[in-house]
């Protein structure tokens, strides 16, 4: 039979597609940037900083920017810029195994809510409501008390309190995606429930849920910050206790509290720009 | 022809239920999407079957394919009734029974590459594995007229006709006998159209495959079809051979949709006056008593209101739902 002459658009993936939009996008490209030089930064600063992160020297306390401390020195004469990327690595750290967790219970939660539906996708959802409802920084307190100081205990705790709205967005990606034709045709052809679950639904709702995986990021490292800066965070460096340090000599070094402050918006910032930028990438309706 | 029945549908019911409540469901009310419908389709024929949007076209196809499950009524196929059958045991005679969609933008996973399409069917069933497999998939492409590099690339890189032959090609591949063309052309450009029409034809011929081909386009059906069932909220007023059926109408309705069609020609076209019908297609959900069409039919009589019409034989096969046609009433 003969080839149909029609003509072909160019030949891209899917995500071969989703990044030229994505590099298209200047802001998203700013935030990427800046992420993966402050990644690089808190990769590399213990083989490049002349100073150890505790090291303290009380000949040179509450010093302003020089040569020497290009963010000055602390209270106890601790180099600021050495803190500071050591900070952007429980920041990153915080981001990004909080992530981990909540795609682990999130996706699977929002998953069998949507396939086993009727009552027992009422009570999950149900569940899911009353988290959602609980004030965030009380419930990661709580956890805080009962599971202890450890820094892995701080990313399940605020993990634990971030899935909720991942398993919404995959339970009704689910369910939206279960009317379409082709989940229809899969069923015409006898693919079993999990088969189509684990390979046209999962795939196909996995685009926004990265958007929203993103824009949780600077969410909880804002609520590492936080705690950290009562007290129940990192008990590594962290900006929201340095941020709290400074904040006792914000009148004689308000670079102190400035450079810490300043990292955590430009950071969640960074995030917010390349979600918006991933929304728009991965947005199906842009696609066809 | 009496031996040569592939499928055969007996008074094929489906209701959906309406429910409401927020924690307690009740069931309120049923939509009435297809009510005791009987039909039968030839081994390697088209039964064309035509209605208005609403009207319980796709919801019998979907209820053939055990896509959804019929509220009452039987569905023979290969001597099985699968209405009774649980879904494992459906699943081997799945591999006969096939369907194609309206939307080909719907109807193809937009992460799986062409090649991914058309052989999952042969991934589910396990029929063809390694060489075999790679060898199918690439003929299935040969077959619907898609050339051999097209494999590796996604639906969206597809024209609508493109993507309607990988539609085809997937369900061609198990060697379905019989096929289920959901509005398959409604969603393409005209010149596209025949294309795939003509490519369904000429698969029916060389396959012997058994279409039930759905569709609200009358020139379409009476082209492809053998035969053609006319439904009206959910029950089916007219089956005739095709030739029988646009020749000479016997049901009010059938005659309305019919005078509906232009005619080709401009200076007919100009003399000939459609029939306009009166008012809207009712609801579903409280269907008219009697005859659902009387309360629209121009030809309504006394018993219309009251009387349930059967479907009966009007001589040489020719089948229509229609008191006029019938000799007594009760």
């Amino acid at each position: 039979m003969a080839v149909a002459v029609e003509t072909l658009r160019p030949h891209h993936t899917i995500w071969g597609d989703a990044l030229i939009r994505l590099r298209r996008n200047r802001l998203a490209v700013v935030g990427v940037t800046f992420i993966l030089l402050l990644a690089l930064g808190a990769m590399l600063v213990p083989y490049v900083s002349p100073y150890p992160w505790d090291r303290q020297n009380y000949n040179i306390i509450l010093q302003n920017p020089s040569w020497a401390h290009p963010f000055g020195t602390d209270n106890l004469g601790r180099d600021v810029i050495t803190r500071l990327l050591y900070g952007a690595r429980t920041s990153l750290q915080v981001g990004i195994f909080t992530q981990i967790i909540v795609v682990l219970v999130g996706i699977p939660i929002g998953a069998i809510a949507a396939a086993a539906g009727g009552r027992m996708d009422n009570i999950i959802m149900r569940f899911v409501d009353v988290m959602y409802a609980f004030p965030d920084l009380l419930l990661i307190i709580l956890v805080r008390a009962i599971l202890g100081p450890s820094i892995y205990m701080l990313f399940l705790a605020i993990g634990l309190v971030a899935w909720v709205n991942v398993a919404r967005l995959v339970r009704g990606q689910i369910l939206s995606l279960k009317q379409r034709d082709f989940i229809t045709a899969a069923r015409a052809m006898g693919a079993s429930g999990p088969y189509i679950t684990l390979r046209h639904l999962l795939p196909n709702s996995i685009g926004p849920v990265i958007v929203v995986l993103t824009f949780n990021v600077p969410r909880a490292i804002f609520a590492e910050a936080a705690l950290s800066y009562i007290g129940i965070g990192a008990n590594t460096p962290s900006w929201g206790t340095m941020i709290r340090d400074g904040y006792e000599v914000i009148f004689a070094a308000p670079h102190l509290v400035a450079f810490p402050a300043l990292a955590v918006g430009i950071l969640m910032l960074s995030f917010t720009f390349l979600g918006d930028g991933l929304r728009d990438a991965l947005d199906p309706r842009l696609r066809r | 022809m009496e031996k040569n029945i592939l499928i055969e549908v007996k008074d094929l019911t489906k209701y959906f239920p309406i429910t409401s409540g927020l924690i307690f469901q009740r069931i309120v009310a049923h939509v009435k999407a297809v009510d005791g419908v009987t039909f039968s389709i030839g081994k390697g024929e088209t039964l064309g079957l035509v209605g208005e949007s609403g009207c319980g076209k796709t919801t019998v196809g979907k209820c053939i394919l055990q896509l959804y499950r019929p509220t009452s009524g039987s569905i023979l196929f290969e001597d099985k009734d699968l209405c009774t059958l649980s879904e494992n045991e459906l699943r081997p005679l799945r591999q006969k029974l096939q369907v194609i969609f309206q939307d080909p933008y719907e109807s193809l996973n937009p992460r799986f590459t062409a090649a991914d399409i058309i052989g999952e069917p042969l991934r589910i069933h396990g029929t063809a594995t390694g060489k075999a497999y790679r060898e199918r998939v690439a003929e299935l492409l040969d077959i619907v007229g898609l050339a051999p590099y097209m494999a590796e690339r996604y639906p969206h890189e597809f024209s609508g006709g493109q993507r309607q032959r990988l539609g085809i090609a997937r369900a061609l591949a198990l060697q379905p006998s019989f096929i289920v063309c959901d509005e398959p052309i409604s969603a393409l450009d005209v010149s596209i159209q025949a294309q795939i029409i003509n490519l369904l034809g000429t698969l029916q011929d060389k396959f012997g495959i058994a279409y039930l081909f759905i569709s609200h386009d009358l020139s379409v059906v009476r082209h492809i079809s053998d035969r053609v069932a006319v439904m009206y909220l959910g029950k089916i007023m007219e089956i005739s051979d095709r030739t029988e059926l646009y020749k000479s109408p016997l049901h009010p309705y059938t005659q309305v949709l019919l005078s509906a069609v232009p005619i080709p020609d401009p200076e007919v076209e100009a003399q000939h006056v459609p029939i306009v019908l009166k008012g809207e297609v009712p609801t579903p959900i409280n269907p008219p008593s009697g005859c659902v069409f009387h309360p629209r039919c121009p030809k309504a009589f006394e018993p219309c209101p009251t009387v349930i019409p059967a479907l009966r034989d009007a001589g040489g096969g020719h089948q229509v739902a229609c008191l006029l046609y019938s000799t007594s009433w009760p």
